[in-house]
C-alpha cells in the first residue's frame, strides 16, 4: 500500500518550515519521523496535499539542562530519549517510557514532537507529558507560544495547535522528588497500550482511557488527601471514558486502569 | 558413517542470507521485463448484489492499460459440472465447485465476502494501480450478512438461494443413546476453535505471460504441478501449453495450494489482453483474500469411570467454511477421523455439518483439521480429569494406546501405524520436572499472589501424508562430471528440501551433497509431481529420491562392472569416497564421473514414483508452563517441553526447525490470534496491527526432546513433522492457561485466551464461588 | 523529485514520484530486492534496512527522507568477495535461523543494529529487540540462538 499523491517539500530551517506550511495552507502536514503520519497515509486515512519535511532540522534535536528545566528539542527521537544519560538521571519517567514505544526501528525514527502533535490517546508520550506537566513550545505564523500539556490535548487526534504551528521544544521542570512509574499493558510487546499509566510524584496520567490523554483526577485527589495507593487506585476509572474496541471492553479497561494505577503507585512509592 | 541423522547446515542459506530470495516480486525474467501490474478491486461489503460497475473513470487514470470485470470473461470454458445428484460437493475438491455452490473467478452478480474480487485494474506500475482501483465504481445492493455459524444455521439470509440452505454438507452418525451407559462421570463442553489467518510472510503473488500459445505462470505456491492442471482447466488450455514455476516461496502453511482464484484471474488477464502481468498482494488483501483456517464450533462429550478410565467420547462439529465450500467437508472429515486422539477409547462418535457464511473461505492451515481434533480431545481430557479429580497426566497415561496394540484401529476409523505414546508422555514429564512444577504451583496457590502457575499437557497423534497413495516423484541424474541433479515433485518453501534431498543422495551414492543440485517447482522440467502439504514431503518425496538413487546405484553397478571387468556381485560402492571398486581391491576404482561417462546416450539417470501403502501417524506430548497474572488476566509462556516422534529423523536441524515453527504457531492460536468479524461481516482484524502474530518477545526458548519410532510404511522409516508442533502446542498452551486459574474454579476458556477472556473467566468463577458460599 | 541515496556504498540517483517509499526505491531504482514488503502497517519488519547505520523500516519512510543519506541492505552487509558472510549472516546459517527466507533480510539487519547498540545482549534483550520483526517459520528459537552466537563471537573476536 502506498500513500495518495502529495507534494513533498523539505525545510532546512524552522523559519522555512513555517513559511512552506503557510504557503501550502490547510492541507499541509509537517513530516518529522513520519511514523505516526505515514502509516495513516498508506491506509489513506490521511491524504495531505503537501508534506513539509522537517526531519533535517538538526537544530531541533537536543536535550539540554537549563537549570530548573530540561529542554528537549521536538525532533529528538524516542531512541535518543531512552538512551540519554541526562534524562535517565533527571527525567527517568520520560527515558523509560520512550524506550517502551513501538519497536527499535520505530524508536530510531519516531520523535517526541511528532508523537505529541499527533494527539493519539493510545500513545505513551502524551500521558508522560501530562504526568511531567510538560510545556510545549510552539512556533507559528503568529510567533512563539508555550502551551501546558494539560491544555494541549483536546480530543481524538486533536490538539491545541493552530494550522501552520509547529512544536519545536518540550520543556520539563525537574521533578522535586524522583517518585515515578510507568505501566503499559499490552497483549504483545509491539502493541499500543490497551491501558497505560504514567506517575510522577502526585500526578497520575492515563493512556487510552478516553478520547484524549488525561490525568486521573480522582486518584490524584485521593492521594492529595492522604489515601493509600490502593485506596487511590480504586478511583482510577472515575472521570474516564475508555473506548471499547477489539482489544478490550470498557469495563475491562476500567478494571485494568485500577490494577495498573495501583501497581504504578506502588512502584513510585518504592522510588521515594 | 552415514550423513543421515547428523547436524548439517542448509545449502539454501548462503543465497538467502547474502542476496535474499527470489520471490515473485523479485523475478527479473525477460518475459516479465515489461510486465504490467494487476490491482484487484475487492468488495467492501460482506453480502450484496452487484447492480452496476462503472470503469470509465478508472480507464482515464494515468497508466491504466485495462480494467476488467466478469463481463470480459467471454473466453473461458464453462464452469465444472455440478456433482452428481445427491452427492453434495466433492470430498476434497481444491478448485471452485460447480453446481449450486459454484464459485466464479471474478464476482458476477453477487459478492459473498469482504475482499472478494470484483474487477482488476492493469497499470504500468503498482502505484498507479492503487490510485486507479479507487476509481472503479461498483454499485452494490446490500443483503443481510451471514457473519457466523449462528446466522448460517438460522438461514434467514442465504448465500446460495438456489441451494435453499446455508448447510452445504451433513455427515456422521446421530448420537447413540446408549453410548455413555456405564460412565460414572460425563462432561460436556462447547468449544470454539477460532478462525485463523495463515499469514505467510510473503502473501499471494502471481505473474503470468502468454506467448506463442504457451501460458507461463510464476506462482507463490506449494504445488507447481497441481497448479498447472488448475490453470489449464480454468483457462481451457491443454496442460502441455501451461508451464507453472514456483520461485522462492515465502511460506505457505497450507494456504498456497496450487493456483488460487485470484491467481487464475491474473493468468486469464495476461492472455486476455496479451501482456505479461504481475500481481503481488498487500497484507490487507492477504488477510481477507487468502483462505483462512480452523473455524469450527465443537461440542465434546466425554465419559468414563471415576478413577479416570475414558469409555466414550463424542465430537460434534460445525465447520464454518466461509463464503464458498472450497474444501467441502474435508477438514471436519479429518477432524472426525482423528477425534479420539492417542487414546484407547471403546466408543468414539463424530458428526459434522459444513455451513457457508459471508466470510473469507476456509481451507487448509498448518494441521488442517487435525489441530481441531487434538484441541477438542485434549480439552475434554482435562475437563474429565478435573471432574474425576485424577491428575491430568495420569488420566493420559491410563488411556493412551499401549505399545502392544499397534497397528491400532481407532474408534473413528484410522489405523495408527506405530507408536510409543506412554513413553513420549513420560519423557516429557521427566524432562519438564512435572512433579516439581506441581509443587511450585501448589506453593504459589498457597501464597495467593497475583501471578499463578499453569501446567498444560497435550498428547497427540496425527495423520501425515493422508493422501499417501497419490505419491511423489523424483528424477536423479548423475552427470559426466560426477555431480548429480535431483528433480523433485515435492516443493520447498522453507522446509529445506534441497538440503535433505542432497543428504539422501550422499548417503545412498557417496556423491558429496555439495555436488548435488536439487531442482523443484518448474513443470517444464518436472511435469509430474504433487507438491508439499499434509507433512508429506520427506516420507513420499524423500523416499522417491531414495528409490531413484537405488535405481541409479543398480545401473552404476553394471556400468562399473564393465569398466573394471569384474562381476557385479564383486563390486561395492565406497560411500565415503564416492567410488566404485572391486571388493577387497580399493586401488582399482572408478569415480562417479567415470561411471556416468560410460553410460549410454540416455546417461545415468532414474525416475521414481513412490506411493505409500498407508498414511503415517506421528505422535508426541507437549507440556507448556504459563504464568498467569490473575489480576489482569495476562498469560506469559515460560516453558515449552516436547516430544514429537515422527519416526526416523533424517535431518535433526530441519526437523527441529519444523517443530519450533509449529510450536510458535500453536502458542499463537492459543494466546493471541483470531480473525474477527462484526455482525455485518466486516473483518476487524485486517492488518497486522490488529491480527496479532506472535513475536519473539512473547515466546520462551523451546525444550525439544528426541524420540524416534520408525514407521514401516516407507523405507526411510520417516513420518511427517511439518504440522506436529502446531497440533501439540495449541492445546498444551490453552490447557496451561486454564490450569493456572483452575483452582479459582475456571474450567474452560476459549481460544485465544486473551487477557480479557482470562479475567472474565476468573471474575465469573469468583462470583459463582461467592454465590455458592453465600448459600 | 530527484533522490540520491548511497546504497551499499554506491550512489544511486533517480527521478521518482514524491510519494515513493524507500523500500520501493531500493527495490526498483537501486535494484536491491532483498528488502521485502510484508505488511502495510510497519508491523512486520521484513523491509528493515540500515539508514546511517541504524535499523529502520523502509516501508514507513519516503525515499525523499533518505535523500543524501546512506542505506545498507542485506546485499551490502558482507564484505565484497566470494561468498563471504557477515558474522550475523554466518550465525543465521549455523543456527538454522531461517526457513523460507522472506523475513530474513529484515531480521538480519535488525540483529546487526541491535548488536551495534548492545554488543552483549541477554536472551531476553534479544527477544525484546525483535518485537518489530515477524517470522512465521522458525518460532524465533534459532533466530535468537543465532544472534546470541554472533554476539558471543563478536566478544571473543
Amino acid at each position: 500500500m502506498i500513500p495518495a499523491s502529495f507534494t513533498y517539500q523539505r525545510a532546512l530551517s524552522v523559519d522555512e518550515a513555517l513559511d512552506l506550511a503557510a504557503k501550502a495552507g490547510e492541507d499541509a502536514k509537517f513530516l518529522a519521523g513520519g511514523h505516526s503520519l505515514l502509516p495513516l497515509m498508506k491506509l489513506r486515512l490521511a491524504v495531505p496535499e503537501t508534506l513539509v519535511d522537517i526531519g533535517r532540522l538538526r537544530e531541533l534535536s537536543y536535550i539540554r539542562d537549563e537549570g530548573d528545566d530540561i529542554a528537549v528539542g521536538a525532533l529528538t527521537t524516542h531512541d535518543e530519549l531512552s538512551r540519554a544519560e541526562m534524562l535517565t538521571r533527571e527525567l527517568p519517567l520520560l527515558a523509560f517510557a520512550a524506550g517502551q514505544i513501538g519497536d527499535p526501528q520505530v524508536r530510531h525514527c519516531g520523535t517526541i514532537g511528532g508523537s505529541l502533535s499527533h494527539g493519539d490517546p493510545a500513545a505513551d508520550l502524551p500521558a508522560v507529558a501530562l504526568a511531567l506537566a510538560a510545556r510545549l513550545v510552539v512556533r507559528g505564523p503568529a510567533g512563539t507560544r508555550q502551551i501546558a500539556a494539560a491544555d494541549f490535548f483536546s480530543g481524538l487526534f486533536e490538539t491545541a495547535l493552530e494550522p501552520g504551528e509547529l512544536v519545536t521544544e518540550i520543556r520539563f521542570a525537574k521533578p522535586g522528588r524522583p517518585a515515578w512509574a510507568f505501566q503499559k499493558f499490552t497483549k504483545r510487546a509491539i502493541d499500543w497500550a490497551i491501558v497505560g499509566v504514567a506517575v510522577q510524584g502526585g500526578r497520575v496520567a492515563l493512556v487510552n482511557m478516553g478520547s484524549a490523554p488525561l490525568r486521573a483526577a480522582a486518584v490524584e485527589a485521593a492521594l492529595a488527601s492522604g489515601a493509600t495507593p490502593a485506596e487511590a487506585a480504586s478511583h482510577a476509572a472515575e472521570g474516564t471514558s475508555a473506548p471499547a474496541d477489539l482489544n478490550a471492553s470498557r469495563a475491562y479497561r476500567e478494571h485494568l486502569a485500577r490494577v495498573l494505577v495501583g501497581r504504578a503507585l506502588s512502584d513510585a512509592a518504592s522510588r521515594p | 558413517m552415514s550423513i543421515l541423522g547428523t547436524r548439517v547446515v542448509r545449502t539454501e542459506d548462503p543465497r538467502l542470507l547474502t542476496a535474499g530470495g527470489t520471490y515473485v516480486d523479485d523475478l527479473r525474467e525477460p518475459e516479465l521485463a515489461r510486465a504490467a501490474r494487476v490491482t484487484f478491486v475487492r468488495s467492501p461489503l460482506a453480502h450484496a448484489l452487484i447492480t452496476g460497475i462503472d470503469t470509465s473513470a478508472a480507464l482515464k487514470a494515468p497508466g491504466v492499460i485495462a480494467v476488467l470485470t466478469a463481463a470480459d470473461m467471454d473466453d473461458l470454458p464453462p464452469p465444472p459440472p455440478p456433482p452428481a445428484e445427491g452427492e453434495g460437493p466433492g470430498e476434497s475438491a481444491p478448485v471452485p465447485l460447480g453446481g449450486l455452490w459454484s464459485e466464479p473467478l471474478l464476482a458476477v452478480d453477487r459478492v459473498r465476502f469482504v475482499g472478494e474480487a470484483v474487477a482488476v485494474v492493469v497499470t504500468d506500475d503498482s502505484y498507479q494501480g492503487e490510485d486507479a482501483a479507487e476509481l472503479v465504481g461498483v454499485d452494490y445492493q446490500p443483503l443481510p450478512a451471514v457473519a457466523d455459524i449462528e446466522a448460517a444455521l438460522a438461514g434467514e439470509s442465504l448465500l446460495f438461494p438456489a441451494a435453499g440452505s446455508n448447510v452445504a454438507l451433513t455427515a456422521g452418525a446421530p448420537p447413540d443413546p446408549g453410548a455413555f451407559d456405564g460412565c460414572e462421570v460425563v462432561v460436556e463442553q462447547t468449544i470454539v476453535n477460532q478462525r485463523l489467518a495463515p499469514v505467510p510472510m510473503e502473501g499471494r503473488a502471481t505473474a503470468a505471460s502468454f506467448a506463442d500459445g504457451k501460458m507461463t505462470v510464476w506462482a507463490s505456491s506449494q504445488n507447481a504441478q497441481i497448479g498447472r492442471f488448475i490453470v489449464a482447466g480454468a483457462l481451457g488450455l491443454d496442460p502441455g501449453a501451461v508451464r507453472v514455476v514456483t520461485p522462492d516461496v515465502g511460506g505457505g502453511f497450507g494456504a498456497k495450494f496450487g493456483v488460487d482464484r485470484d491467481g487464475l484471474v491474473v493468468a486469464w488477464a495476461a492472455k486476455h489482453i496479451g501482456r505479461a502481468l504481475r500481481w503481488v498482494e498487500t497484507r490487507s488483501e492477504n488477510l481477507v483474500g487468502m483462505t483462512h483456517g480452523r473455524a469450527q464450533r465443537q461440542v465434546v462429550k466425554i465419559g468414563g469411570t471415576a478413577d479416570g478410565r475414558v469409555l466414550a467420547y463424542r465430537l460434534d462439529i460445525i465447520q464454518d467454511t466461509g463464503a464458498y465450500p472450497r474444501m467441502s467437508g474435508f477438514l471436519p472429515f479429518l477432524t472426525g477421523l482423528m477425534a479420539g486422539g492417542p487414546y484407547d477409547i471403546a466408543r468414539v462418535e463424530t458428526a459434522y455439518r459444513v455451513v457457508v457464511s459471508n466470510t473469507t473461505p476456509i481451507a487448509a492451515y498448518r494441521g488442517a483439521g487435525r489441530p481441531e481434533a487434538t484441541a477438542a480431545i485434549e480439552r475434554a481430557i482435562d475437563l474429565f480429569a478435573a471432574a474425576t479429580g485424577v491428575d491430568p497426566a495420569e488420566v493420559r497415561r491410563i488411556n493412551l494406546v499401549p505399545p502392544d496394540k499397534f497397528p491400532y484401529h481407532s474408534g473413528s476409523g484410522a489405523v495408527y501405524d506405530t507408536g510409543e505414546y506412554v513413553a513420549a508422555l513420560d519423557k516429557v514429564l521427566a524432562g519438564a520436572g512435572y512433579e516439581e512444577l506441581r509443587r511450585e504451583q501448589a506453593r504459589r496457590r498457597a501464597a495467593g499472589g497475583a501471578v499463578q502457575l499453569g501446567i498444560g499437557l497435550a498428547s497427540y497423534v496425527e495423520i501425515t501424508a493422508a493422501d499417501a497413495a497419490a505419491g511423489e516423484t523424483a528424477r536423479l541424474v548423475v552427470h559426466e562430471d560426477g555431480k548429480a541433479t535431483v528433480y523433485t515433485g515435492s516443493s520447498a518453501h522453507g522446509q529445506g528440501h534441497h538440503t535433505a534431498w542432497a543428504m539422501l543422495v550422499q548417503d545412498d551414492l557417496g556423491i558429496p551433497m555439495t555436488d548435488v543440485t536439487v531442482v523443484h517447482g518448474d513443470t517444464d522440467l518436472i511435469p509430474a509431481g504433487v507438491g508439499t502439504y499434509a507433512s508429506r514431503s520427506l516420507q513420499l518425496g524423500g523416499t522417491a529420491v531414495h528409490k531413484a538413487a537405488v535405481d541409479v546405484k543398480d545401473q552404476a553397478r553394471r556400468l562399473a562392472a564393465d569398466l573394471l571387468e569384474a562381476s557385479e556381485a564383486d563390486l561395492e560402492l565406497d560411500t565415503e569416497r564416492g567410488t566404485w571398486q572391486v571388493r577387497g581391491d580399493p586401488a582399482a576404482s572408478r569415480s562417479w564421473a567415470q561411471v556416468a561417462a560410460s553410460a549410454g546416450p540416455d546417461g545415468l539417470a532414474a525416475d521414481a514414483n513412490f506411493t505409500e501403502g498407508q498414511p503415517t501417524f506421528p505422535f508426541g506430548t507437549h507440556l507448556a508452563v504459563a504464568e498467569v497474572d490473575t489480576e489482569t488476566g495476562k498469560a506469559r509462556m515460560v516453558r515449552h517441553v516436547t516430544v514429537d516422534d515422527a519416526g526416523t529423523v533424517i535431518s535433526p536441524v530441519l526437523a527441529e526447525g519444523q517443530r519450533h515453527g509449529g510450536i510458535a504457531q500453536g502458542v499463537a492460536q492459543a494466546l493471541l490470534e483470531e480473525m474477527v468479524y462484526d455482525a455485518d461481516g466486516n473483518p476487524l482484524t485486517s492488518t497486522l496491527m490488529d491480527y496479532a502474530i506472535i513475536t519473539a518477545a512473547e515466546l520462551p526458548s523451546f525444550e525439544l526432546l528426541a524420540s524416534e519410532t520408525p514407521t514401516l510404511a516407507n523405507p526411510l522409516g520417516a513420518k511427517g513433522i511439518g504440522e506436529a508442533g502446531t497440533i501439540g502446542a495449541t492445546p498444551a498452551t490453552q490447557n496451561a492457561v486454564i490450569d493456572a486459574v483452575s483452582h479459582l474454579g475456571v474450567r474452560h476458556i476459549d481460544m485465544p485466551t486473551t487477557p480479557e477472556r482470562v479475567w472474565t473467566a476468573v471474575t465469573a468463577a469468583r462470583t459463582s464461588n461467592g454465590a455458592r458460599e453465600a448459600r | 523529485m530527484k533522490v540520491s541515496i548511497t546504497v551499499n556504498g554506491s550512489p544511486v540517483a533517480a527521478e521518482v514520484p514524491d510519494r515513493t517509499l524507500l523500500v520501493h526505491f531500493l527495490r526498483e531504482q537501486a535494484g536491491q530486492t532483498a528488502a521485502n514488503v510484508g505488511c502495510d502497517t510497519s508491523s512486520c519488519g521484513a523491509c528493515t534496512v540500515l539508514l546511517d547505520g541504524r535499523s529502520v523500516k523502509a516501508c514507513t519512510l519516503l525515499a525523499a527522507q533518505a535523500d543524501g543519506r546512506e542505506v545498507v541492505t542485506l546485499e551490502g552487509l558482507a564484505p565484497p568477495g566470494n561468498g563471504a558472510m557477515h558474522p550475523v549472516q554466518a550465525a543465521f546459517q549455523a543456527e538454522h535461523g531461517l526457513q523460507c527466507g522472506f523475513c530474513t533480510p529484515g531480521m538480519v539487519l535488525a540483529a546487526v543494529s541491535l548488536l551495534a547498540e548492545n554488543p552483549a545482549p541477554t536472551e531476553a534483550e534479544v527477544r525484546t529487540a525483535l518485537e518489530g520483526n515477524i517470522c512465521r517459520c522458525t518460532g524465533y528459537h534459532n533466530i535468537v540462538r543465532a544472534i546470541l552466537t554472533a554476539a558471543g563471537e563478536g566478544r571473543s573476536a
